[in-house]
C-alpha cells in the first residue's frame, strides 16, 4: 500500500514537472519570438475600427465605425443563427427519415438508406461546396428569379422573402402570446392533477385553442395588426424590401442540415428499435391505443437512448458550422480567426477567444441536454 | 381429433411468394400505397437524371472541353487531370514510390479482409506502426532516393498520408489518454480530461489554425515546422481526443471482475491492463474506432483551408483552370465517389470484424 502511494505520488510529481517544463518552454519561446517580431499582447485591438466589409450580418455592422469587438459579435451571431436553424431542420428531417425506415415499406426504406449512406460517407466540406457552387450558384439571375406566390424569390443572389416589421399591434401581440403560453402551462398542469386525482382525462387542446384565438384575435382587433409585412419587389437589378438570405447562408444551412440529419436518422432508428418489442405488446395488451402506446411507452423509452448521442450531434452542428470559411459565409472563424487575425496579427488572443467561444457553446448545450436527459432518464431505486 | 366448434378453420399461411412480398412491403394499406408510389417515382426520377448525366449523355474521350456534350458529364476533365488528382505535384518519374506504398497498403488491407490468412495481428501492427515510417521514407526521399519537398505532395496521396498518419498516431495516444483519464492519480486524470474535453469542444478548423498560426510562435525561432507537419500535428491531436473517448467507452464496458481476476492471479497493474483489459476493451470499441477512422478520413479534407492541396484541394485547383470552365460537378462527383468508396469500405469491414469478432486470436 505504502509503496503504491509513493509510486503514485512520484509519477504525478514527474508529470507535473514535465507539464510545467513544457509550458515554460513554450511561453519563453513565445515571449522571445514576439519580441523579435515587435508584437505586443493584450485585447486593446478589440476597440480599433475594423474597416473591412462583411457580406452578411444578422446584427448591424458598419465598415467605417464598427470595431474588431463588433466583428467578433457579428461572427458569433452569424454562427449561432445558422447553427440554431440547422439544429431544428436536422432534427425534423432526421426524425422523419428515422421513422420512415421503420414503416416496413421497402421502396421508402431503400430511398432513406441511399440518402443516409450518401450523406454520411462524403465529407461535409465537399457537400457544402457542392451546394454552393453546383446548386445555388447555378440559379437564375434576379430578372428571372424563381418565385413562390410572388412573395418569396430565389435567385443567384440568395433568397428574398417577406419580413414582419414593427407596428402598433406588435407589443400587444407579444403580450397575447405570453398569456396564451401561460394558459397552456396552467391547462396542462390542471389536466395532470385531475388525471392523477380522478383518473379522468381533462381536455387541453380545445380550451387552449379557444384562449389563444381569443387573446390574439382580441389584441389584433383592439391594437391593430401584429406586424406590417414588407414584401420584396424587384427594383432595377435587385430586390428591395422584405429580408434576404445570401446563398452562402443557404448552402451552409442545407449542407449542415442534410449531413447531420443522416446521423440523427440513424440515432432515431436505433433508439426505437432498441426498445424491446415486449413493451409495445404489453402496452397494447393493457388496452392502450396505438397512438398512446407510441406516445406514452415507446417514445419516452427511446428518448433515453437517443438523447445523449443527439447532444453530440447538436455540438457537431455548431462546430461544423465553422466550415463556413470554405464558402465565405462570415461566421466567427471566417471574420474573426481569419480576417481579423490577418489584419491585426494577434494570433494568441484571437485563437484563444475563438476556442473559448466554442467551449462556452459546448458547455451550454451539454448542460441543457444533461438537464433534459435527467428528466427523461430511468428513475431507479435508490 | 376434431376441431372445437369455436375455432374457425383458416387457410394455411401464404407462402413467401413474390406477390405476398409485394403486398407486405409495398401495398399494406392506402398510406403504404401512397408512400411506395411517391418513393418509387422520386427514386426513378433521381436515378434517371443522375445516370443520364453521368453515363448516357456523358462524354468519355477527348482532351479538351470543346468536344463535350453540354447536357452530360465531361469526363475528359477528370481523365486529363487524373494524375494530378492522384499524386498532386509529385514528380512524374518518382511516382513509382507512391505506387509501391499504395500496393503495400492495399495488400495489407486485403490480407486483413481475407478470412483464411494467418498472422493478422502482426500485419495490423505493421500497418499501424511500421508502415507510416516506411511511407515517410519513401515519400520524402533520403537513403539514396531523390528528395521530394512536401509542398509537392498532393491529391489522394496527401489525403491518404494525412489520414493514415492521424489514424496510426491517434490509436496509441488515444489509448494512453483513455487510461490516463481513468487513472486514480488526480494530476494525470485532470490533465487528460482537460485535453480531451477542450479538443472535443472546438472545431477541427480552430485546431488547424492553432497548429498553423501558433506553433511557429511557441517553438524556438530557429526551428521551422513544415506546413504539412503542422497540419499533421493538428489532425493527430484532434483525432487522439476522439479516439480516447471511444477507447474509454470500451474500457468501461469490460467487467471489473476481469481485472480483479487478473490481479488475484498475481499480474501487475500494467500486465493486467496490457494483456487482460485492453484487448477486450479494444475489441468492444471496434465500431467506435471504425467510426472515428471514417470521421478522420472525411476530416482530412479540411486541410485545404490552411493551404494544402489534398484530393479536394487538387480538384478545386482543377475547377479553377480557365481551360476547363464549369467542371465543378464532374470534379466534385469524382471526389465524392472516392471518399464514398473509402468510407463505405471501412464501415463494411468493421461490421464484418464485429460479427466475426475473432480479431487478434489468429
Amino acid at each position: 500500500m505504502n509503496t503504491e502511494r509513493i509510486r503514485s505520488l512520484s509519477i504525478q510529481g514527474a508529470a507535473l514537472l514535465a507539464l510545467s517544463a513544457c509550458v515554460a518552454f513554450f511561453s519563453l519561446n513565445a515571449i522571445e519570438n514576439m519580441q523579435a517580431l515587435g508584437l505586443t499582447t493584450g485585447l486593446g485591438f478589440m476597440g480599433q475600427t475594423a474597416g473591412f466589409d462583411i457580406s452578411f450580418s444578422v446584427i448591424s455592422y458598419d465598415r467605417t465605425s464598427s470595431t474588431f469587438g463588433r466583428v467578433l459579435l457579428v461572427g458569433i451571431a452569424n454562427t449561432l443563427a445558422v447553427s440554431s436553424l440547422a439544429i431544428i431542420i436536422a432534427t425534423i428531417i432526421g426524425m422523419i427519415v428515422g421513422i420512415f425506415q421503420l414503416l416496413e415499406n421497402w421502396p421508402l426504406a431503400k430511398l432513406c438508406r441511399t440518402y443516409i449512406e450518401l450523406a454520411r460517407n462524403v465529407p461535409l466540406l465537399l457537400q457544402l461546396v457542392f451546394w454552393y457552387t453546383c446548386v445555388l450558384s447555378a440559379l437564375p439571375h434576379q430578372k428571372s428569379s424563381l418565385s413562390f406566390m410572388d412573395s418569396v424569390f430565389l435567385n443567384v443572389r440568395g433568397v428574398f422573402m417577406p419580413w414582419p416589421e414593427y407596428s402598433d399591434g406588435t407589443r400587444a401581440f407579444y403580450v397575447a402570446c405570453a398569456l396564451s403560453i401561460t394558459a397552456l402551462v396552467y391547462l396542462v398542469r390542471r389536466s395532470r392533477r385531475v388525471q392523477e386525482e380522478s383518473g379522468e382525462g381533462k381536455a387541453v387542446f380545445i380550451p387552449f385553442l379557444l384562449t389563444t384565438v381569443g387573446l390574439i384575435g382580441g389584441a389584433w382587433m383592439i391594437f391593430g395588426q401584429p406586424a406590417n409585412w414588407t414584401y420584396p419587389v424587384l427594383k432595377g437589378f435587385n430586390f428591395k424590401g422584405g429580408t434576404w438570405l445570401p446563398p452562402e447562408f443557404m448552402a451552409l444551412l442545407i449542407g449542415l442540415s442534410l449531413y447531420t440529419a443522416a446521423f440523427i436518422a440513424e440515432l432515431v432508428r436505433g433508439g426505437i428499435l432498441a426498445v424491446s418489442q415486449g413493451q409495445r405488446e404489453a402496452a397494447l395488451a393493457i388496452g392502450l391505443t396505438n397512438w398512446q402506446t407510441m406516445k406514452l411507452v415507446m417514445i419516452p423509452q427511446a428518448m433515453r437512448i437517443i438523447v445523449p448521442p443527439l447532444t453530440s450531434q447538436y455540438l457537431n452542428i455548431v462546430k461544423n458550422s465553422s466550415l463556413a470559411v470554405a464558402i465565405a459565409y462570415p461566421d466567427i472563424v471566417s471574420v474573426f480567426t481569419g480576417t481579423t487575425l490577418n489584419q491585426t496579427g494577434r494570433a494568441i488572443e484571437i485563437v484563444a477567444i475563438t476556442m473559448g467561444f466554442y467551449l462556452c457553446v459546448s458547455l451550454i448545450i451539454s448542460a441543457f441536454m444533461n438537464w433534459y436527459n435527467r428528466r427523461v432518464a430511468l428513475v431507479e431505486r435508490t | 381429433m376434431t376441431t372445437p366448434d369455436h375455432i374457425m378453420e383458416r387457410a394455411a399461411p401464404a407462402n413467401a411468394t413474390a406477390a405476398v412480398w409485394v403486398h407486405q412491403n409495398l401495398l399494406k394499406s392506402p398510406l403504404h400505397i401512397f408512400l411506395s408510389a411517391m418513393s418509387i417515382s422520386l427514386g426513378l426520377f433521381v436515378a434517371y437524371h443522375v445516370l443520364n448525366w453521368a453515363v448516357f449523355s456523358a462524354t468519355w474521350s477527348g482532351d479538351s472541353q470543346d468536344g463535350c456534350n453540354p447536357d452530360g458529364a465531361c469526363w475528359p476533365f477528370v481523365i486529363v487531370r487524373f494524375n494530378q488528382f492522384m499524386y498532386g505535384f509529385y514528380p512524374t518519374d518518382q511516382q513509382w514510390r507512391v505506387n509501391i506504398i499504395a500496393v503495400i497498403l492495399l495488400a495489407g488491407l486485403a490480407w486483413l479482409s481475407i478470412r483464411a490468412t494467418p498472422w493478422k495481428a502482426y500485419v495490423l501492427g505493421f500497418l499501424v506502426l511500421g508502415f507510416p515510417i516506411l511511407t515517410f521514407i519513401l515519400l520524402s526521399g533520403g537513403l539514396g532516393l531523390e528528395k521530394v519537398s512536401t509542398s509537392k505532395w498532393g491529391g489522394l496521396t496527401l489525403t491518404l498520408t494525412i489520414a493514415v498518419t492521424a489514424i496510426s498516431v491517434s490509436l496509441p495516444i488515444g489509448t494512453l489518454l483513455a487510461l490516463a483519464r481513468r487513472s486514480k492519480m488526480p494530476v494525470v486524470s485532470v490533465f487528460a480530461v482537460t485535453f480531451i474535453e477542450v479538443i472535443r469542444a472546438v472545431p477541427l478548423i480552430s485546431v488547424l489554425f492553432m497548429a498553423s498560426v501558433l506553433l511557429p510562435i511557441f517553438l524556438p525561432a530557429e526551428v521551422t515546422v513544415d506546413k504539412l507537419l503542422r497540419a499533421l500535428i493538428g489532425v493527430a491531436l484532434f483525432a487522439s481526443a476522439y479516439m480516447a473517448e471511444v477507447v474509454r467507452g470500451g474500457l468501461q464496458a469490460v467487467p471489473i471482475g476481469q481485472s480483479e481476476a487478473a490481479k488475484s492471479l498475481g499480474l501487475s497493474h500494467w500486465k493486467t491492463v496490457a494483456f487482460i483489459v485492453l484487448p477486450q476493451a479494444l475489441r468492444l470499441a471496434i465500431p467506435g474506432i471504425a467510426n472515428t477512422f471514417i470521421a478522420i478520413f472525411k476530416d482530412t479534407s479540411l486541410v485545404i483551408i490552411i493551404g494544402l492541396f489534398d484530393l479536394l484541394g487538387m480538384i478545386n485547383a482543377g475547377v479553377n483552370d480557365s481551360r476547363w470552365i464549369g467542371m465543378e460537378l464532374e470534379g466534385y462527383a469524382f471526389a465524392a465517389a472516392i471518399y464514398w468508396v473509402f468510407c463505405r469500405s471501412i464501415s463494411r469491414y468493421s461490421q464484418r470484424v464485429e460479427k466475426e469478432s475473432n480479431f487478434g486470436h489468429s
